[in-house]
């Protein structure tokens, strides 16, 4: 092997640099990820045990008694255990089953918060010690267990932990994401390819760029204070409503998709234009049948970022009051609703320790629908790009 | 309007083209002859390219560009403002620098320009759209099995030549290139350049060229193009053997350009 020749000091310092804008990098790459991994434990940790939830099972009555007085359809031993906010069902559901009455049953039924945090082993449980004698009694009879919690997808909120779910949360969300696409995306993409195909480049167009471009950058609640102007005051849209949240959500979503979607049509190489255009295509044909098309799944993958950033947004509907207590599903898009990331964010605020892990849980949830999200715009993005 | 079954000459009067405050082309006199090739040459920036883009109005894309003069087809001045720049372009087709196949499938390549313009009124009527074109193109035997795959998985020369059967799919009258063969190699470009000598007998061509063989090559009439005037122009074989012009002579001997 040929001696190698002594290295040449710049060279030598040269690559220390070299070495150490490297490691540097890797450092910040390494801290992201830790901090990545960090609040994902910690979520995770808190927030799994919400997904169950302890039942016991006892012995219910239905008859007129407990029709009238709903604390009478359990024993006095057991009743204590169990959510109260299931035992107040009850008259509704003897009325609407008449053929039960005078009978009894055997079923396993929610558990208070506090026989389910001290179950789950919670220190902050504060369950009396005469109870907690009562539970072990059941465990060993094996008439108390933790079971997949249904109530926490299946129930609208509540002021009792152990009864409040997502569902109506869920169905907020949803509704005001439908009317967020609905608004802002054929709004979106046509301004886009107004100002992209279609403008002259003179002084107003170039106003109206440098606009859309801050009010990207306009901070969220700002855009709250816009939809209660416009929305509720001028237009009369109902307060808390899903439509008031989903339009202040698309204005604020509008410039995020008016911006990519100039980007994917910006990225259509010029040349197809010519193609078409010199074949005879009008301007709109031009549009139609080349240029949108194959910009399509790049304006999908930034509307799609752009939605998911809406569905996590609480600042706007905060002003516009979607922070409503809502324990009922809404129906319609005018009723008051409220959404995930509010949900959140009421839970968080409550008093009593058992909200804590279906915070997390519902964070958890949260983060799921975003990463899904996410994960549709990167599938899309590969699946429907172009190769030249 | 363009029913004149003599309109295929096309004839530069006066014309003058600014890019901005930048003059590009000045005093353009020029009468192309029908079924023939004619060459544009000279240096970078010349104008050729932008004299090419006047003939299908391609300039207008460009908001800076700003045209006195008139081009007549025909009898019809194409500036005039009753003319219809889309239907002009299907008498007036053109070929890019950059083969620009859309990225569809080949026989959707050629059906879109007759589709959209109504030129066939049923499928099988398409179909033998595309088959002539093509075989015009003399592409037909390399892509007909494989006419549903894309257009932009051809090799180069191949998409070169499906640009020039989407061109002549929806039968224009004259046929510009914007110097066709640069993006080729030469065996692509034998192929092309015998393309066009098979396709002047229904077509005008005009195409523009960085290389002075191939102009002496393909064309029969030959321009000169040098800062924006026309230097000199007349029968290519005149031009390369006896040119009139210095500055012709210079740049066919390769002193400059």
């Amino acid at each position: 092997m040929p001696k190698q020749a002594p290295m040449n000091p710049r060279t030598r310092s040269r690559y220390r640099k070299e070495v150490f804008f490297k490691g540097l990098a890797l450092t910040a790459l390494l801290m992201a990820g830790l901090f990545l991994i960090w609040f994902f434990s910690d979520i995770i940790s808190k927030g799994y045990s919400a997904f169950v939830q302890a039942e016991v099972l006892v012995e219910v009555q239905f008859n007129e008694q407990s029709s009238s007085n709903y604390q009478k359809a359990v024993n006095k031993k057991d009743r204590a255990l169990v959510s109260r906010g299931y035992l107040r069902t009850l008259p509704m559901y003897m009325e609407a089953h008449p053929e039960i009455m005078g009978t009894s049953e055997q079923l396993w039924v929610v558990a208070g918060y506090r026989v389910d945090q001290f179950l789950k082993g919670k220190e902050h449980h504060r369950l009396k010690k005469k109870l907690q004698r009562h539970v072990r009694e059941l465990e060993k009879e094996d008439r108390i267990r933790l079971a997949f919690n249904t109530g926490f997808f299946l129930n609208g909120d509540s002021k009792m932990p152990e009864i409040a779910g997502i569902k109506s949360a869920v169905i907020g969300s949803l509704l005001v994401l439908l009317i967020t696409v609905l608004f802002a995306l054929p709004i979106g993409i046509m301004t886009a390819l107004y100002l992209e195909e279609f403008a002259p480049d003179n002084r107003w167009t170039q106003f109206i760029e440098v606009n859309i471009n801050n009010l990207a950058a306009v901070p969220s609640i700002l855009f709250g204070l816009l939809g209660l102007a416009i929305f509720i005051n001028f237009f009369g849209v109902p307060r808390s409503s899903a439509i008031a949240g989903g339009l202040t959500l698309g204005l604020m979503t509008l410039p995020v998709i008016i911006i990519t979607a100039r980007a994917a049509l910006r990225a259509v190489p010029d040349n197809i234009r010519e193609a078409a255009c010199g074949v005879g295509a009008s301007r709109w044909q031009v549009v139609w049948h080349h240029v949108l098309p194959l910009s399509l799944p790049g304006i999908l993958t930034g509307s799609i970022i752009g939605l998911s950033q809406a569905m996590g947004e609480t600042a706007p509907l905060l002003i516009i009051g979607m922070m409503a207590y809502i324990p009922d599903a809404p129906t319609s898009i005018t009723q008051a609703a409220t959404v995930l990331p509010a949900q959140i964010f009421t839970w968080a605020g409550e008093p009593i320790r058992a909200f804590a892990e279906r915070t997390a849980a519902a964070i958890l949830v949260l983060l799921a629908v975003l990463l899904t999200l996410n994960a549709a715009a990167v599938w899309l993005r590969k699946r429907f790009e172009t190769k030249w | 309007m363009f029913d004149d079954p003599h309109a295929n000459d096309l004839k530069v009067c006066d014309l003058n083209v600014w890019y901005g405050e930048n003059q590009s082309l000045n005093n353009i006199q020029l009468d192309i002859i029908a079924n023939e090739v004619t060459a544009f040459i000279g240096p970078s920036g010349c104008g050729k390219s932008t004299l090419l883009r006047c003939f299908n109005r391609m300039n207008d894309r460009i908001p800076s560009c700003r045209i006195q003069g008139q081009i007549l087809l025909g009898e019809q001045d194409i500036y005039h403002k009753d003319i219809d720049v889309v239907q002009l372009r299907t008498h007036i087709g053109m070929v890019f620098q950059k083969p620009n196949p859309f990225p569809k499938s080949i026989y959707e390549n050629i059906a879109y320009a007759p589709r959209i313009h109504g030129l066939a009124q049923s499928g099988s009527e398409m179909d033998e759209v595309v088959e002539s074109a093509l075989q015009r193109a003399g592409l037909w035997d390399e892509v007909k099995d494989k006419l549903h795959q894309s257009g932009t998985a051809l090799s180069g020369g191949q998409q070169q030549r499906l640009c020039i059967a989407r061109t002549i799919a929806i039968k224009p009258q004259i046929i510009l290139m914007d110097e066709p063969c640069s993006a080729l190699d030469p065996i692509a470009t034998g192929r092309v350049e015998e393309l066009m000598d098979s396709l002047k007998n229904e077509f005008t061509i005009i195409i523009v060229t960085h290389s002075m063989q191939q102009a002496a090559r393909v064309s029969d009439h030959t321009a000169f193009f040098y800062l924006g005037e026309l230097i000199e122009y007349g029968d290519t074989n005149n031009i390369f053997t006896t040119p009139q012009n210095k500055k012709t002579e210079d740049y066919i001997t390769g002193r400059f350009g």
